[in-house]
């Protein structure tokens, strides 16, 4: 028995299926502009926001930590009573690790969810999928890490740092504390490394720094037998190194093992926080350098109050780090935009938050009304024995945020 | 000269990585036909075998020779499982078994995370591989020089039991011809179990010896599985020979790119000149040429 | 066994009506731009049944033409954004500004179309040729096809400055002079693709049962049967080796506008072996089964991460394993629609290699025994 189409039936069909497609058009064209209408109900004793982490993939290992600490900020708000008197009701999403899957579940929360606003995203590349997301739908999304710099949306508040309130302090500290002449920059091949490096060369050319070799690793890649053979061989005064995740394991112990040492030649490091350390060995990473705005050992009655809560809550081995404190304060920072509009529309919360200040953990930030970020004290830190990272350095006063570089006259991009 | 010599060096180590986490496929892709894609999630079972030692053992100089025959029998045991449970209806499919294993290192993946956490564990190196020796003006980590012996002995191993144990003999008859085999008495059922935990053992051991060099957490394995199947293709299916020529090739290939190109590049130059070498020898490295029509 | 039947054109209308009108009729804006998607996979999905359902040859790099044809497509968008002459906002970000030689041609609408058709035609059709012609296949083909995706990926990720490294191409605002913010233009998109899905298959069936067909479910059964009778299979697998490339092509360049984004992680190996889970459930050598199965797969991986984020991971294993291995034939086993050369055995879909064979020594060629054999028994 054999089951025949003719001709005449596919000619048919494509047709009508065709058909149909055409019929559907006749929306707007290029050039014509947006209008989106928010469905956040803000009329029962609840409000919804979304924390969009991945859970899953590759970057389950650091994002797992900011979905904690996010937890912990909306329980203590909840058991404060709530935004204007609304208790918080959490929707959680998977990012799974891919770019695609952050824009679509940013999507789901905004759209289908109707939440308030969104907290969440690591990586350059799951910011960048979701910004065109938030800002099409003209929603807000809360985003907790360092990143790259040279972006400031609508629609995003970033309360990690930008360059310039973390590797142009770090380099500023090399120069002067460490009076380094030449440097070697190792990172993982992906925007955040190849951006950083780009503001490293200029600013090395404007100050008279060599830079001696530049190293890209594919991410997650755990063979770094010919990276450091060359860096060794280069003999710079520091490495500076931007590698990501499980890639940081592998350079330290190749690091180490070919007899390279902190005294001899500092690796100055700004994507190890705390929680990293274990994973790459506390022996392999002692007396290295990082670069951040907030470590564990911060010697501050919110620091120890935000680590005790977090130990209590989370098993007295859990360690807190930049990035989890972005998080934990970016809650906090909307709840003072809220309370602040008296509104939890999009629009009133984004004019409202130009001034707002909070008490963090890092101390106090506060939020600047024109590119969003915030004002932040850069830490240089020293790993010690016990995986902790204690300040060495600090610029002692918050930066303002200046994520296109424009005050400083050697940057061009 | 130097250069050339650390690039050698490099490239040699990083083959006896690939050797190590290739030798059990060599057993049970390459003798058995089984695809196992779960292969780099027994490598993983390998290095947290080596970390939960490392947590009960309180000396870290003893707790990676005593990780060593644990991981191994470990990874033996997941393998027998898989084979017992799931493998052994699957002979007559292998494209099929090939889905099946990545599901089951999927699983076994999102296990390893919800057990340990996703934050990678540490596993202490002990004392006495700290440091490197100078062999020739180069630094040699002890650590890759331990890895180096330790695929050494596998190898070894590996063929004196092959070669002189009545299971080894009973493996390459069940190879060489299952029917006959069965006719003169061996249990085919039992040497493809025997086979199945020695590979998997294996990953078990290159476990527990990767966690010397990288992090170890539950995407261990898919960084390795790739490469791994790669190398023992481009050996040829079944050849131990071939597997550490093609092992020992590939990692010397990929230091110099990755010395004279960026790792990224370097990384797809070598995966496209192993395409490249099996468009002209797609029997591998070493094979007894034929134009079998079976 | 007998099976009750359903003629695969009553499925396939049941389906153009599930997509066309029902789906439309009660979904949600974003959740018929999540089915759109899903589309896409299923149009790849489509090629996979015909390469490996029908062809006996697993490919397990297909992201790769998926890839090529998201892509190209995201390239062209970013061009037509930026405007005659002007540069997409990325390479002003990361790179120096200018746009690389390889993009201009992509600058126009129509040779975009035509790069999205033939490219992933000439790859595989080299590729094929190269392949096949060796004699290469089985769990080789498979490797290595795997080995392809993994590297492509790899490049995308190395070349930020021109292709946008990890973070991929995305913030599109127009689709070939359609604002993409708008949701009717949305619902086009998604006409759109649920009509390419639905032609395919019809493509499908009338291929089939031609000749051509006859002779792949020949080949995969019993290639060198099909040898002697003197028909090189070589050229049977590359054609549908092309098709299948160039299905997953379109997918991908459909894929682009839908979701607003292409990254390397929708195109690697991951990704790849996510497209057969679809296949497979759906069941490979059934007409309906490879569509069906990708909305199916793709429904499942969102409604489930969604109720339990961070547990899809365990679905999918299971997914596969169970299929698999009690399930080869997948979803249109059950309902008796595999396809009539194999509704007549339980399991014998797909490649088959009885053990015994002596591999190591011979060479790289896979002996489907019993099947052949019952193949020329008939």
């Amino acid at each position: 028995m054999r089951t025949k189409f003719s001709s005449r039936v596919l000619a048919a069909s494509s047709v009508l299926a065709l058909g149909l497609t055409a019929t559907a058009c006749g929306g707007a064209k290029t050039g014509d502009t947006a209008t989106s209408e928010s469905c956040v109900d803000t009329s029962g004793d609840t409000i919804k926001i979304g924390f969009l982490n991945s859970l899953s993939g590759t970057m389950a290992i650091s994002e797992t930590t900011v979905f904690k600490s996010l937890s912990m900020a909306a329980e203590e708000i909840n058991a404060d009573g709530g935004v204007l008197g609304k208790k918080l009701e959490i929707v959680s999403e998977d990012g799974q690790s891919e770019p695609t899957v952050f824009a679509e579940k940013a999507t789901k929360l905004i759209q289908d969810d109707c939440v308030a606003a969104v907290f969440g995203g690591w990586t350059s590349s799951s910011r960048k999928a979701m910004l065109p997301v938030f800002e099409g739908n003209d929603a807000l999304l809360f985003y907790p890490v360092q990143y790259e710099g040279l972006e400031s949306s609508h629609n995003i508040f970033y309360t990690g740092a930008t360059t310039n309130q973390q590797i142009i302090p770090a380099l500023d500290f090399l120069k002067q504390e460490k009076k380094i002449e030449s440097i070697f920059l190792v990172g993982s091949d992906y925007v955040f490394p190849r951006t950083a490096n780009k503001i490293i060369e200029q600013y090395a050319a404007a100050n008279g720094i060599k830079v001696l070799g530049e190293e890209y690793q594919p991410l997650g890649s755990t063979d770094f037998g010919t990276v450091v053979d060359k860096v060794k061989a280069a003999g710079a005064d520091a490495v500076f190194n931007t590698l990501n995740g499980d890639s940081n394991v592998a350079f330290f112990k190749e690091y180490k093992g070919k007899g390279l040492t902190a005294s001899a030649m500092p690796v100055l490091s700004v994507s190890i926080a705390e929680e990293e350390v274990p994973g790459v060995g506390v022996g392999n990473l002692e007396g290295q350098y990082t670069a951040w705005n907030y470590y564990q050992t911060i010697d501050s009655p919110a620091n120890k109050e935000f680590v005790a809560d977090f130990k209590a809550a989370n098993g007295a081995k859990a360690v807190t780090s930049d990035p989890m404190e972005a998080a934990y304060t970016s809650l906090h920072l909307w709840k003072g935009m809220v309370e602040k509009a008296d509104s939890f529309a999009v629009e009133d919360v984004i004019d409202a938050a130009g001034g707002v200040t909070y008490d963090a953990p890092e101390g106090t930030v506060e939020v600047d009304g024109e590119n969003h970020h915030i004002a932040k004290t850069a830490l240089i830190g020293q790993v010690n024995s016990e995986g902790l990272i204690d300040t060495v350095w600090s610029s002692d006063k918050p930066i303002e945020p200046d994520p296109y570089l424009k005050s400083y006259d050697w940057w061009k991009n | 000269m130097d250069t050339f010599l650390a690039q050698v060096f490099t490239g040699v180590s990083a083959g006896a990585v690939l050797l190590l986490i290739a030798l059990g496929l060599t057993l049970t892709f390459g003798q058995m036909g089984v695809i196992n894609m779960a292969h780099g999630e027994f490598i993983m079972a390998g290095a947290y075998t080596a970390y939960v030692v490392s947590t009960i053992v309180a000396s870290t100089e003893l707790s990676l020779l005593i990780a060593l025959p644990a991981g191994f029998v470990i990874g033996g045991l997941l393998g027998l499982v898989l084979e017992a449970s799931v493998l052994r209806w699957m002979y007559a499919r292998p494209l099929d078994t090939l889905l099946v294993t990545y599901g089951i290192g999927l699983v076994l993946q999102q296990v390893a995370r919800d057990v340990f956490g996703a934050p990678a564990k540490e596993v202490p190196a002990p004392g006495w591989l700290d440091g490197s020796i100078p062999i020739l003006g180069y630094d040699f980590p002890l650590t890759r020089l331990f890895i180096l012996v330790l695929a050494g002995a596998c190898v070894a191993a590996l063929l004196a039991v092959l070669r002189f144990t009545a299971l080894g003999r009973q493996i390459r008859a069940t190879v060489g011809n299952r029917d006959l085999a069965e006719t003169i008495g061996i249990s085919t059922r039992r040497t493809d179990r025997a086979t199945f935990f020695i590979g998997s053992g294996l990953a078990g051991v290159a476990g527990v010896a990767l966690t010397l060099l990288g992090s170890t957490g539950p995407n261990l394995g898919t960084s390795y599985i790739v490469q791994a199947f790669l190398v023992v293709v481009v050996g040829g299916i079944g050849h131990l020979k071939g597997t550490i020529v093609a092992a020992l090739g590939i990692g010397l290939l990929q230091a110099f790119f990755a010395h004279a190109l960026t790792g990224s590049v370097a990384q797809v130059i070598v995966f496209l000149a192993i395409v490249a070498f099996l468009q002209v020898r797609p029997q591998g490295i070493l094979s007894v040429r034929t134009r079998s029509l079976a | 066994m007998k099976t009750p039947k359903i003629s695969p054109y009553v499925g396939w209308l049941l389906l153009a009506v599930a997509l066309l009108v029902l789906a439309p009729a009660v979904l949600s804006d974003f959740r018929l731009g999540l089915l759109a998607k899903y589309c896409c996979y299923a149009i790849a999905a489509v090629g996979i049944g015909l390469a490996w359902g029908r062809g006996g040859m697993l490919v397990l790099g297909q992201g790769l033409y998926f890839g090529i044809g998201a892509y190209a497509m995201a390239m062209h968008l970013k061009l037509a954004d930026a405007g005659p002459g002007g540069v997409p906002d990325f390479m002003a970000l990361y790179g120096d500004a200018t746009v690389p030689g390889w993009w201009e041609p992509l600058r126009n609408g129509g040779l975009a179309l035509v790069v999205i058709l033939v490219l992933p035609a000439l790859v595989a059709g080299l590729l094929g040729l190269a392949v096949f012609k060796r004699r290469i296949k089985g769990a080789y083909f498979a490797i290595l096809s795997q080995a392809l995706a993994a590297a492509f990926a790899i490049l995308l990720v190395g070349q930020v400055k021109t292709t946008g490294g990890a973070n991929g191409l995305n913030n599109f605002q127009g689709f070939f002079g359609y604002a993409l913010f708008d949701p009717a233009n949305k619902r086009m998109l998604y006409f759109l693709a649920a009509g390419i899905l639905l032609v395919s298959i019809l493509a499908m069936a009338w291929l089939y049962n031609t000749r051509f067909g006859e002779l792949l479910v020949a080949v995969r059964d019993g290639e060198e049967r099909v040898r002697f009778l003197g028909t090189d299979p070589a050229n049977v697998k590359l054609a549908a080796y092309v098709i299948a490339a160039v299905l997953a092509s379109i997918g991908g360049a459909l894929f682009v506008p839908i979701a607003g984004i292409v990254s390397p992680d929708d195109v690697g190996v991951v990704a790849s072996i996510g497209l057969l889970a679809g296949v497979a459930l759906g069941g490979r050598a059934s007409l309906l089964g490879p569509a069906v199965g990708a909305l199916l797969v793709g429904y499942a991986e969102t409604s489930l991460s969604e109720a339990f984020p961070g547990s899809w991971s365990y679905f999918q294993g299971a997914l596969f394993v169970l299929v698999i291995l009690l399930l080869p034939g997948g979803l249109a086993q059950l309902l008796g629609l595999v396809g009539r050369l194999n509704a007549h055995r339980g399991n014998s879909v797909g490649d088959r290699s009885p053990r015994g064979v002596p591999r190591g020594k011979h060479s790289v060629t896979e002996v489907p025994r019993s099947a052949s054999e019952e193949v020329a028994a008939r």
